[in-house]
């Protein structure tokens, strides 16, 4: 062997992998530019769920803006959003932007085709007892502020078309979950039901988040990005009980 | 205490007018004052399967803008003195309802009726909406297939979701009611089972109404089907009835009437 070919070998030896992920991201939908209001209601969405807002990879719609945004204005914006723990990673608009986000080292995105949903601030205390009767609740429970990660309890089915996000912490399903909804949880996704949209776990970016379910019949699962579909998922342990976490970077089906 | 009932099911064509007539005609023939709205602007179907469409002068567009009063607009039964129906529009368009508009002639009809039965128009836009925003209780008619029971999937989305009573942080009473079912085709796989529907969609079954040719008889003669008690589809439509009055009532018509290859060989 001539240390040529050991070279060559070496050449071949794959230092990267090309993949394809999912991860679900927020947008920051601009809708006008006023840089010192921007900064105040910025403020005041982090006060109220500041784990959500930490070093969170955000990327800055551009489309609903009717004025025209300059370079200066453009960096006023970022600059905001990063003392705020936000890390702009693209921009997303038209075309015309292009030279703007080069000026700012930021990715170009295409117009977005409409998937997204508004999220709803996560209001502390207020998600776990949401789904409770009135009657209920403790009067006085929701005046203490929320605790470590706060984790969402769904207690009636999540129908076709629904959507429902546990930011920042766990979401806890104890109904169906019917074929076209779509589960998303920054932590793990439990089903104490059949699991039949879509579940995604760890959407930014945890790699430990994990699904249980007792029925795996879902459209779709991903932890952390890496998904896997029906068609792949029917091939084990379809509708039985199971967990799924990331092993390196593949999904792992074990039986509960 | 009047109770408002919505006839809906997302999917187009599923028999909710069918279905409409069919209960609104039982309770009334029950002894319940009953009143049968026809949201289905642009559409009108009710009052033709009702056999009434020859006495139509007044409608619901109408009544919410005042052109005429309640008195005027209702239509009453040939039938039974305890049935109405408020007629759609034909020539108006769906925008011309509102939800302030609706409202108002649904609390109108709370004062004199028990039930207000509204037959909703197809899909899961405006027209839908008003239709089952005020109810107390919903039937989603439902046919054995997927995309219908997807549909009806999303419907018991928006019933718990953007309905006044979720808004008030209570619920719609749900209801299944699995129509045109045929244990034929079940059996050759060709359509979902009652078990199937009652999985994906777990809410209470109503009752199951057979495929039936009855059905189409009726409609064409403008008597609700109900009225066809020799009928399967009638019976199993009475059948609902007592069980939305809160009776218990086995299921009829589930099984194949001709017996399977394996049965005639063992006698089973
Ligand atoms: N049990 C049944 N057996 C046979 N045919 C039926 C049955 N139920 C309904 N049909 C037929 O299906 C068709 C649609 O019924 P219907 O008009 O009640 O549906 P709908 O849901 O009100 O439709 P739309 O969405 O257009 O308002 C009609 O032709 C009717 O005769
Ligand atoms: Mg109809």
């Amino acid at each position: 062997m001539t240390s040529d070919a050991n070279l060559d070998l070496l050449d071949n030896d794959p230092v990267f992998h090309l993949k394809g992920g999912m991860l679900a991201m927020t947008v920051v939908e601009l809708v006008r530019q006023a840089p010192e209001r921007f900064a105040m209601q910025l403020a005041e969405k982090v006060e109220q769920a500041p784990n959500f807002f930490q070093d969170t990879p955000v990327l800055i719609s551009l489309e609903k803006l009717d004025d025209r945004l300059d370079i200066a204005g453009l960096i006023a914006l970022l600059r905001i959003c990063r003392d705020h723990g936000l890390l702009p990673v693209a921009l997303r608009g038209p075309e015309d932007f292009r030279p703007l986000a080069q000026q700012a080292s930021l990715v170009l995105l295409p117009p977005g085709r409409g998937r997204e949903k508004v999220l709803e601030a996560p209001e502390p205390e207020a998600q776990a007892v949401a789904q409770q009767p009135a009657a209920a609740q403790k009067p006085g429970a929701a005046a203490q502020p929320a605790q470590g990660t706060p984790t969402r309890v769904i207690t009636q089915p999540v129908r076709s078309g629904q959507q429902v996000y546990a930011p920042g912490g766990d979401l806890i399903v104890l109904a169906p979950v019917s074929a076209g909804s779509e589960l998303l949880a920054d932590g793990h996704i439990h089903v104490y039901g059949p699991l039949r949209g879509r579940a995604l776990a760890g959407v930014r970016g945890d790699t430990q988040a994990r699904i249980f379910c007792q029925s795996l019949e879902a459209e779709l699962v991903s932890v952390a990005g890496q998904y896997k579909v029906a068609e792949d998922l029917r091939r084990q342990q379809w509708k039985e009980a199971v967990q799924i976490s990331l092993d390196g970077d593949s999904l792992k089906i074990a039986a509960l | 205490m009047a109770k408002i009932l919505v006839i809906t099911s997302g999917k187009g064509g599923v028999g909710k007018t069918t279905t409409s007539a069919a209960i609104g005609t039982g309770l009334a023939l029950r002894g319940y004052k009953t009143v049968i709205v026809d949201f289905d602007v642009g559409l009108r179907n009710l009052d033709l399967i009702m056999g009434c469409e020859r006495r139509v002068v007044y409608d619901f567009v109408n009544l919410i803008n005042g052109d005429s009063n309640l008195n005027q607009t209702l239509i009453k039964d040939k039938r039974s003195d305890n049935l109405y129906i408020l007629p759609a529009s034909q020539t108006r368009d769906k925008d011309a309802l509102t939800l302030e508009g609706v409202q108002g002639v649904l609390d109108q009809l709370k004062e004199t009726f028990d039930f207000i039965v509204c037959d909703s128009p197809a899909g899961i836009e405006k027209g839908a909406h008003l239709a089952m925003y005020f109810a107390d209780e919903a039937i989603v008619v439902t046919n054995p297939e997927v995309s219908s029971v997807r549909d009806s999937d999303r419907m018991l989305g928006l019933l718990s979701s953007k309905s006044r009573r979720s808004e008030q942080g209570d619920r719609i009473k749900e209801h299944l009611l699995l129509t045109r079912y045929s244990p034929e085709r079940v059996e050759n796989g060709e359509m979902l089972s009652v078990s199937d529907v009652e999985d994906i969609l777990s809410i209470p079954l109503l009752g199951v109404i057979p495929e039936s040719q009855a059905v189409l008889k009726a409609s064409n003669q403008g008597i609700p089907v109900i009225m066809d008690d020799k009928s399967d589809a009638g019976q199993a439509y009475s059948d609902a009835v007592e069980r939305l009055l809160g009776k218990e009532v086995p299921h009829r018509f589930l099984e194949a009437q001709k017996k399977g290859l394996l049965k005639r060989l063992f006698g089973g």
